[in-house]
């Protein structure tokens, strides 16, 4: 089951061209650079990056609510990139989104029945009676009662209205869902909630999820592999727990030193990074992440590094790896 | 899971019992604000006597009497007094009514129609569709909507007809450009992009998800425009190119009255009243209107 | 009582919309001592922003009152002060961060600008005197080119420089007290880290008192000496920031910590809280957190509990009741007994 490869981002690129007015050169906004990974069945794989790293936009672009620049998406077998509008639409019954602002996402003229009615007449599943049947159900499912049926978004808190989105989504009982923040603008008591929703949701229907979120500590609870993205590039690739307790390169030890501690007498030695993120319309020559890394050497300035893989699939893009050992044994004592 | 469906009988209950409380809501915040009260009883009133005016007016409207002619008012039982044809100048106005109600509805309602469907497509759709539309839109903006109005009056000829045809084609344009702004804001909420993952087709998402959610912008901007296009109509008719004598409007009372400015004042001054009136009206009704239904100015 | 610098005690605030109303705030109690940082932890709609913006003066004055209570600055009520005599207040002795970085600088005023305005207010200063100032400033948050930044725009600075600014026009007047609402939620973990660590530094180097407002727990264990937690507008529970996390007593804050998924074994099902915070409208008789607590009795619907002190741990939950305690203790014992 965890062998078979449900689907496979290759080379993705997302640009955006803004344009400076009639006499100036266009700026492109590389928001996704030459993105690869490939997330297997009944896995949760981890997008992980400070915002404007591209994790929602890789996201979004697997799903084509963003159309891609270049690059494929194969998913099952099937390469969604260049699939015509209408084979894409009746293909989206296998993959749903769920989204990171349970507000705006939901439309406030619809009441819930509505919302969830939706994607089962879009896609023509079942009749009526059972159509209304699979609501209750789901409804029952995700915490919430068929007396909220004819309820509309306002009357819901933002935990129960994520609650709405999440059965929106897994109610055409897809094989993949992308989750962009499902949590992020949740208190802590409901936050727990609806992770525990969202893990309960994925034993029972067998689902794959492509997780995005800053947050590190509910990514290292419910993710198995974690991809972590900076200025639109994935930088480190590792298995979640192998990631959390040896991470390779620079930028992921320096995110995983910032998480603040869970106990005040706990003792972090940090890693603090100088400046900010830079812009991806203007990126560092060669390695992206070159001004802010604390070990960067002359070749980091001009060469882009190609990933090294370490072991189980542990692959990190950094210069410090391909030099020499002796360089290898400075970083990893660091972590 | 068991489930009994019989419940679902309380669905189309709960619907009801939801929209009756919209209007108990509607009343309610109306007595909340006093101008949009009075408003809407100016509106009423105005709907009133413009279905019922030919069974409440005092004189035949249309007789001359020119033994009676230029009375001022509250002389021999003519309230506001009488034109220089002896006709019965409240009797009129309340007659003139109808063609201002007519005029502003069935303009509103072409306009309205014509530019929202126009401003959807145009914002919905975007690239050259959008550009060519807009770029119409911004030639004709650019053109004084009471010359536009004219000119096309002088070319069609005037008359009840023409003039609510020459207004819609004035007026189109400002829903056009409100509605696409409107449905270009729409077009990148979330609630969208969750439409279209979940798969709803393109005009699913136009038909069943954006129109809904322009219904308010659409309210807004037709009770305000109810009073631009009256005002419009009393203009035009007041230059002699809308409706005709001596079919009685308060536009070409005002204009056959201006001969008499300086002797018998109260010729044009209550038909102006009654526009003022009217105007004043629809827009605090339209003001209301807006505040109500934008959830940003709410609570404020 | 020279020590502290303010105090707030059993506070009320009212809500006015139209004609219901709310009480976002009933009975609040706390103190912040010289040199100290208090946390106040809640999640959102539990009254942490509403009891802040009561100190700084900045409720709504039309659709808020103030009920009951004082709040002490320096020993001075200031709950009940003119709006003038507030503005001598506020920016001077008692300033404050929000949370977004990015709407709450003016678009259209250099950073020098909008910065020398509290200097203009509060201190007379020549302008080359400000500007000095400013930049002086500008670089004890943190900020490289000073001498530039003080003449851009706010569009030319990041979410994390934009923080720093704020964090420089909060210390301009050399404040006793620094109120933050939440002033790392908005930005990435990284540039968290670093503006914490600000914090810290210049809390320390101004001898000044921080009340840190937040939802996130961690922040709390990294920044505070003293926390209260708030839920549904009370203090439930007050105690050392240690002492908190070794011995939680409330169970609201048991719950909070054992939801955090760092105290979870990965992938196992999260501790959480059932139900919901309670609507205001929804709060009757008795304690605030009865209905989700899982181990509410019938004191806890029939009673509101007092504050119970265990040395300078204050819990407000019936469980803390010697009373209670003792009758729990007795059951046990004849349990075990039998």
């Amino acid at each position: 089951m965890k062998n078979e490869v449900l689907l496979t981002v290759k080379n993705l690129k997302k640009y955006y061209e803004i344009s400076q007015g009639m006499f100036k050169e266009k700026i492109v906004v590389r928001a996704v650079d030459d993105v690869n990974f490939t997330v297997m069945r009944g896995e949760t794989f981890a997008l992980v990056g400070e915002s404007g790293c591209g994790k929602s936009t890789t996201g979004r672009t697997i799903l084509r609510l963003v159309e891609p620049t270049a690059g494929e998406v194969v998913f099952k077998g099937t390469n969604l990139a260049s699939l015509p509008y209408e084979q894409m639409r009746s293909l989206r019954k296998q993959m749903q989104m769920v989204f990171q602002d349970p507000y705006a996402s939901l439309n406030p003229k619809k009441t819930i029945l509505q919302i969830l009615m939706e994607p089962l007449k879009v896609h023509n599943k079942f009749d009526k009676k059972e159509r209304l049947r699979k609501i209750i159900a789901m409804l029952k499912i995700v915490g919430l009662s068929e007396y909220h049926l004819d309820r509309y978004p306002h009357e819901f808190s933002g935990g129960q209205r994520q609650r709405i989105g999440i059965a929106r989504a897994v109610i055409l009982q897809p094989d993949f869902i992308i989750a962009d923040e499902p949590v992020s603008a949740l208190d802590v008591s409901v936050q727990s909630q609806v992770i525990n929703l969202m893990l309960e949701l994925q034993k029972e229907f067998g689902l794959t999820y492509l997780f995005i979120s800053h947050d590190l500590s509910v990514i290292q609870h419910m993710t198995d592999r974690v991809a972590v993205m900076y200025l639109g590039k994935i930088v480190e690739v590792a298995d979640t727990e192998d990631l959390f307790r040896n991470p390779k390169h620079p930028y992921t030890q320096a995110l995983l030193s910032a998480v603040p501690v869970a106990h005040p007498k706990e003792e972090k030695k940090r890693i603090i990074l100088k400046g900010d993120v830079p812009s991806p319309a203007n990126p560092p020559s060669g390695c992206a992440f070159h001004p802010r890394c604390p070990f960067a050497l002359e070749i980091c300035k001009t060469k882009m590094p190609e990933p090294t893989t370490f072991e189980k699939g542990h692959t990190a893009n950094c210069h410090l790896y391909i030099k020499n050992e002796e360089e290898i044994e400075y970083v990893t004592s660091y972590s | 899971m068991t489930v009994n469906i019989p419940k679902v009988t309380h669905t189309t209950q709960a619907i009801k019992v939801k929209k009756q409380s919209a209007v108990v809501t509607f009343f309610s915040n109306l007595l909340r604000s006093w101008t949009g009260m009075v408003g809407f009883l100016i509106m009423i009133l105005l709907l009133f006597i413009s279905i019922f005016g030919q069974w409440i007016v005092p004189y035949d409207p249309l007789l001359a009497d020119f033994s009676k002619k230029l009375l001022p008012p509250m002389t021999d039982g003519h309230l506001l007094g009488t034109d220089q044809l002896g006709r019965d100048i409240f009797s009129r106005i309340i007659l003139g009514a109808r063609v201002s109600v007519i005029i502003g509805l069935t303009t509103v309602l072409i306009a309205g129609t014509f530019g929202t469907i126009v401003g959807i497509i145009s914002g919905y759709f975007r690239g050259w569709v959008d550009v060519i539309l807009m770029r119409i839109v911004d030639v004709q903006l650019s053109f004084p909507f009471i010359l536009l109005v004219l000119v096309i009056n002088a070319i069609i000829g005037s008359g009840l007809r023409n003039i609510i045809i020459s207004l819609a084609i004035g007026g189109w344009v400002i829903f056009a450009r409100v509605i696409r702004s409107e449905v270009l804001a729409l077009r990148e909420k979330e609630f969208i992009t969750a439409c279209v993952a979940t798969g709803v087709s393109r005009t699913g998402i136009l038909f069943k998800h954006i129109l809904p959610n322009l219904f308010t912008p659409i309210i807004i901007l037709s009770s305000l425009q109810i009073g631009t296009y009256i005002i419009a109509e009393a203009s035009v008719s007041f230059l002699g190119f809308g409706v005709q004598p001596p079919e009685p409007a308060w536009g070409n009372m005002l204009n056959e009255g201006k001969d008499y400015i300086f002797s018998s004042w109260w010729l044009i001054t209550f038909p102006g009243i009654a526009i003022m009136i009217t105007a004043l009206g629809v827009n605090l009704f339209g003001d209301w209107l807006r505040d109500t239904l934008d959830p940003e100015l709410k609570g404020e | 009582m020279s020590d502290k610098v303010l105090q707030v005690n059993d506070l009320r605030i009212r809500f006015r919309n139209g004609k219901e109303t709310s009480q976002p705030i009933r009975g609040v109690n706390f103190h912040v001592k010289k040199g100290e940082t208090l946390g106040i932890v809640g999640e959102s709609g539990c009254g942490k922003s509403v009891t802040s913006l009561s100190v700084m003066g900045l409720l709504p004055i039309k659709t808020s009152e103030i009920v009951s209570g004082e709040i002490l600055f320096n020993n001075r009520d200031i709950s009940r002060l003119k709006e003038k005599e507030y503005r001598k207040l506020r920016g001077n002795e008692i300033s404050m961060i929000f949370q977004e970085p990015m709407t709450s600088l003016n678009p259209v005023f250099t950073i020098g600008e909008q910065l020398s305005e509290p200097l203009r207010q509060h201190k007379k200063m020549s302008k080359s005197e400000i500007r000095n100032n400013i930049i002086a400033v500008l670089k004890q948050v943190g900020l490289p080119r000073a001498e530039q930044i003080i003449d851009e725009y706010p569009h030319q600075l990041s979410g994390g420089m934009r923080q720093r600014v704020m964090i420089s026009l909060a210390l301009l007047c050399h404040p006793k007290l620094m109120i933050a609402d939440e002033p790392t939620t908005a930005l990435d973990v990284t540039i968290q880290a670093q503006i914490l660590e600000l914090l810290k530094e210049i809390k320390v180097k101004n001898e000044m008192s921080l009340m840190l407002i937040t939802h996130d727990l961690s922040v709390v264990a990294e920044m505070c000496d003293r926390v209260v937690v708030m839920y549904a507008g009370e203090v439930v529970e007050e105690a050392e920031v240690n002492e908190l996390f070794d011995r939680p007593l409330h169970p609201y804050t048991q719950g909070l910590m054992k939801s955090l998924p760092s105290n979870n074994e990965r992938k196992s099902k999260l501790f959480s809280i059932d139900g919901q915070v309670p609507k205001p409208s929804e709060i009757g008789e008795g304690c605030v957190f009865a209905n989700r607590c899982p181990f509410a009795f019938e004191k806890c619907f029939a009673e509101t509990p007092p504050a119970f002190n265990r040395g300078k741990h204050i819990s407000k939950c019936w469980l803390q009741d010697p009373a209670v305690k003792e009758v729990m203790q007795n059951e046990e014992r004849s349990i075990v007994n039998s």
